[in-house]
């Protein structure tokens, strides 16, 4: 008797699995269509540009503050806990490389992807989400104007221009933190600081590799925020859930993808 | 003799959801220059019915003709194209938040036509001030109250000239003197564009002012229909209780339950 | 928010990022050093390259004059071809010698170039006749310990 509901159960579990795997798979091909109808239809936010340097102020410029206040701090930490593992090994004048290419590889794209996606994403998200409860999206549909077209493209592109910047000028802050606790503070050799910096760090292969981490950074983290808000349950509990779907899913891709194109661009270098 | 009918419906029949359907074989026709209502109860349909006849639906069976096209075949840009000759009001007005009124109105005018920014100027204004709103057209929408709203909504609707207006619960939650001049707005600019109007309403006082024609809608289908004269005489037991506000009737009172006694003595037993 | 603010605020904000970029490419990265020189192609071949990669600097007396640009195995001799560019305005001698050195204990490997004593200079294209290999952790360790042996059966012996 007991085997049976336990047969059952794990049957019902398994079920449940199922349709939930089923029913995410079925959303991301949806939200692949909806990225390919943005795609084709983007040419407005690129024949009115103004649309989309609007929307680059809200979710760009609006950003500023808290991305080069946390690359301050970032950059600083990297300094101190960069000094204090060094100096253990006489290396202490490899501080600014360190610092360097934590940020411009890693630290640069990745947090700044992930505060861009709490704080502009989930912004986007929201308003998206809030035109659709209000039944703005449908007033433009009415009146013939494709919303997908004038409302989400520009969004999508803004996000996908700023990343890349405000991720550069989170490193750029870093540096400069770095610099600040190591050089200023600790007292590490300005002049060894730098040059050893510049002799490690490359162009292509460190900077490029960083910037072009923060464009598929701005794709991801742009896409979802759009697509939730869109897809979003014209409720106050829809436009939240939204919200809080946008910032969830944002980290974890941004986290993925990480991966995926640090194993492709910095390991495997012999291989080539 | 008889004008074209700008929209008839034929034997339409939609659901949501294939086991569930909202509407059954509705028939109604909607002559040109009138103003037809379309009443009913919460989740009758009627909402339902106006989209179809917007486009954005596609019903699973029958046809609805607007303005000469057969909408449920349009392709997307069809469908557009049809939209330009149409205007909507929905319930709460939903102006773009992020514009002022003037832009709003503005809009449409700015998306669809090539026409100079004085002329547009001058045609915003112009809309705005047949709802007599044209001095708020600087304000944002988070700054008018709900009749103001709905009016620069109305002005925005019509800012094309449309040959077909659809209103959606135009009356709900307005004060008695927004809603006499939404109503008389409604009437007015119907006649004055000579344009057709369809409002799909719950509000028997306001909406019987100032239709020509009312379709009833019970359970997605039309279960009366006639000017407000006859609807008022009617001895439709449906329709005596919708128009005279009736608590009881056919829709009853209260929601399907077990016996009363059944339910208190099995209280009783849990107490 | 007027247009023209916010055509501001965004035009600011697109020059701040590209000042940071700028920054990042010239201040920390070596984006400065190679990239508008005029170079000349040289090639030398290894009996062992170690761990030399491509774009490894070419140094001479500890200063960079060039980069590796392509690592290939020769399948006829069975060492290794290394292609690199050098920049223009040094001029080495044909019988220039290169040897794969490491930068520092166990750092990264480079090409160091020691200049001969012919009164004729590289072209682009030629070949560096003396080279030699890098040198293997491992090949030294066994040396040693080669070494050691020998000594120790030496000492055995004379007793």
């Amino acid at each position: 008797m007991a085997e049976r509901a336990l047969f059952v159960a794990t049957r019902q579990l398994l079920e449940r699995l199922g349709a939930a795997v089923t029913a995410r798979i079925w959303r991301l091909g949806f939200a692949s269509r909806f990225f390919l109808y943005m795609i084709l239809h983007s040419g407005v936010a690129f024949r009115r540009f103004w649309l989309t340097v609007r929307e680059i102020y809200f979710a760009g410029v609006l950003s500023l503050i808290i991305i080069l206040v946390s690359g301050l701090f970032v950059g600083m930490v990297l300094g101190l806990q960069g000094y204090d593992t060094l100096q253990r090994y006489g290396s202490s004048e490899a501080l600014g490389i360190l610092v360097a290419l934590s940020l411009v590889r890693e630290l640069g794209p990745v947090v700044a992807g992930l505060l861009f996606a709490s704080r502009a994403g989930s912004a986007i998200t929201a308003e998206i989400g809030l035109m659709k409860a209000t039944e703005q999206i449908a007033a433009m549909e009415m009146m013939a104007v494709d919303p997908v077209a004038r409302v989400v493209a520009p969004r999508f592109w803004a996000g996908v221009i700023s990343m890349p910047l405000l991720a550069a000028m989170f490193s750029a802050m870093g540096i400069f933190g770095g610099y600040l606790v190591g050089v200023q503070l600790i007292g590490v050799d300005e002049g060894a600081f730098w040059s050893q910096m510049q002799a490690s760090v490359d162009f292509r292969e460190d900077i490029m590799n960083g910037v072009i981490k923060s464009v598929v950074f701005g794709v991801a983290v742009t896409w979802i925020a759009v697509f939730e808000g869109y897809d979003a349950a014209p409720t106050a509990e829809g436009v939240s859930g939204a919200t809080t779907r946008t910032v969830v899913t944002s980290s974890l891709a941004i986290l993925a993808l990480d991966f995926i194109l640090t194993a492709l661009m910095f390991t495997g270098g012999n291989a080539r | 003799m008889a004008s074209p009918d700008v929209v008839a419906i034929e034997n339409l029949s939609f659901g949501y959801e294939p086991t569930r359907p909202v509407l059954h074989g509705v028939n109604l026709r909607i002559g040109r220059g009138k103003v037809v209502g379309i009443m009913g109860q919460s989740g009758c349909g009627k909402t339902t019915l106006l989209r179809i006849i917007a486009g954005a639906l596609r019903p699973s069976a029958g046809a609805a003709r607007v303005l000469g096209e057969v909408v449920n075949q349009l392709d997307s840009a069809g469908i557009f194209a049809l939209r330009r000759k149409m205007g909507m009001l929905f319930q709460f007005g939903a102006l773009f938040t992020d514009m002022t009124a003037y832009e709003n109105v503005a809009f449409q005018m700015r998306e669809h036509t090539d026409l100079p920014p004085d002329l547009i100027h001058d045609l915003a204004l112009l809309k705005l001030e047949a709802v007599g709103l044209r001095g708020a057209a600087h304000l944002m929408p988070s700054e008018l109250s709900g009749g103001m709203a709905r009016r620069v909504a109305l002005a925005r609707a019509i800012a094309l000239d449309p040959q077909l207006i659809l209103y959606d619960e135009p009356f709900t939650g307005l004060d008695p003197i927004s809603l006499g001049a939404i109503a008389r707005l409604i009437r007015r600019l119907n006649d004055s564009l000579g344009a057709t109007s369809v409002v799909v309403s719950h509000d028997v006082q306001e909406c019987f002012d100032i239709v020509d024609y009312v379709y009833m809608v019970s359970a997605g289908r039309v279960v009366a229909e006639g000017t407000p004269q006859e609807l008022r005489r009617s001895g439709e037991p449906f329709v005596h209780q919708f128009v005279h506000g009736e608590p009881d009737g056919p829709i009853p009172f209260h929601y399907p339950a077990p016996g009363y006694a059944a339910d208190l003595d099995v209280g009783a037993a849990h107490g | 928010m007027k247009r023209s603010t916010i055509d501001l605020w965004v035009g600011a904000f697109v020059a701040a990022a590209f000042g940071a970029l700028l920054f990042l490419a010239l201040k920390v990265g070596n984006l400065a050093a190679f990239s508008t020189a005029q170079t000349y192609v040289v090639q030398a071949k290894f009996a062992n390259i170690g761990g030399l990669k491509v774009r490894a600097p070419i140094k001479s007396a500890g200063v960079v004059v060039g980069r590796v640009t392509e690592v290939r195995f020769d399948n006829e001799s069975y060492e290794a071809i290394v292609t690199f560019n050098i920049e223009g305005r040094y001029q080495f001698p044909r019988d220039t010698s290169a040897k794969v050195l490491t930068s520092g204990l166990l750092g990264e490997q480079y090409v160091g170039l020691e200049a001969g004593g012919d009164g004729v200079m590289l072209k682009s294209g030629d070949r560096l006749r003396l080279t030699q290999s890098a040198v293997v952790l491992e090949n030294l360790i066994s040396q040693f310990l080669y070494n050691k042996a020998a000594e120790g059966k030496e000492e055995k012996a004379g007793k």
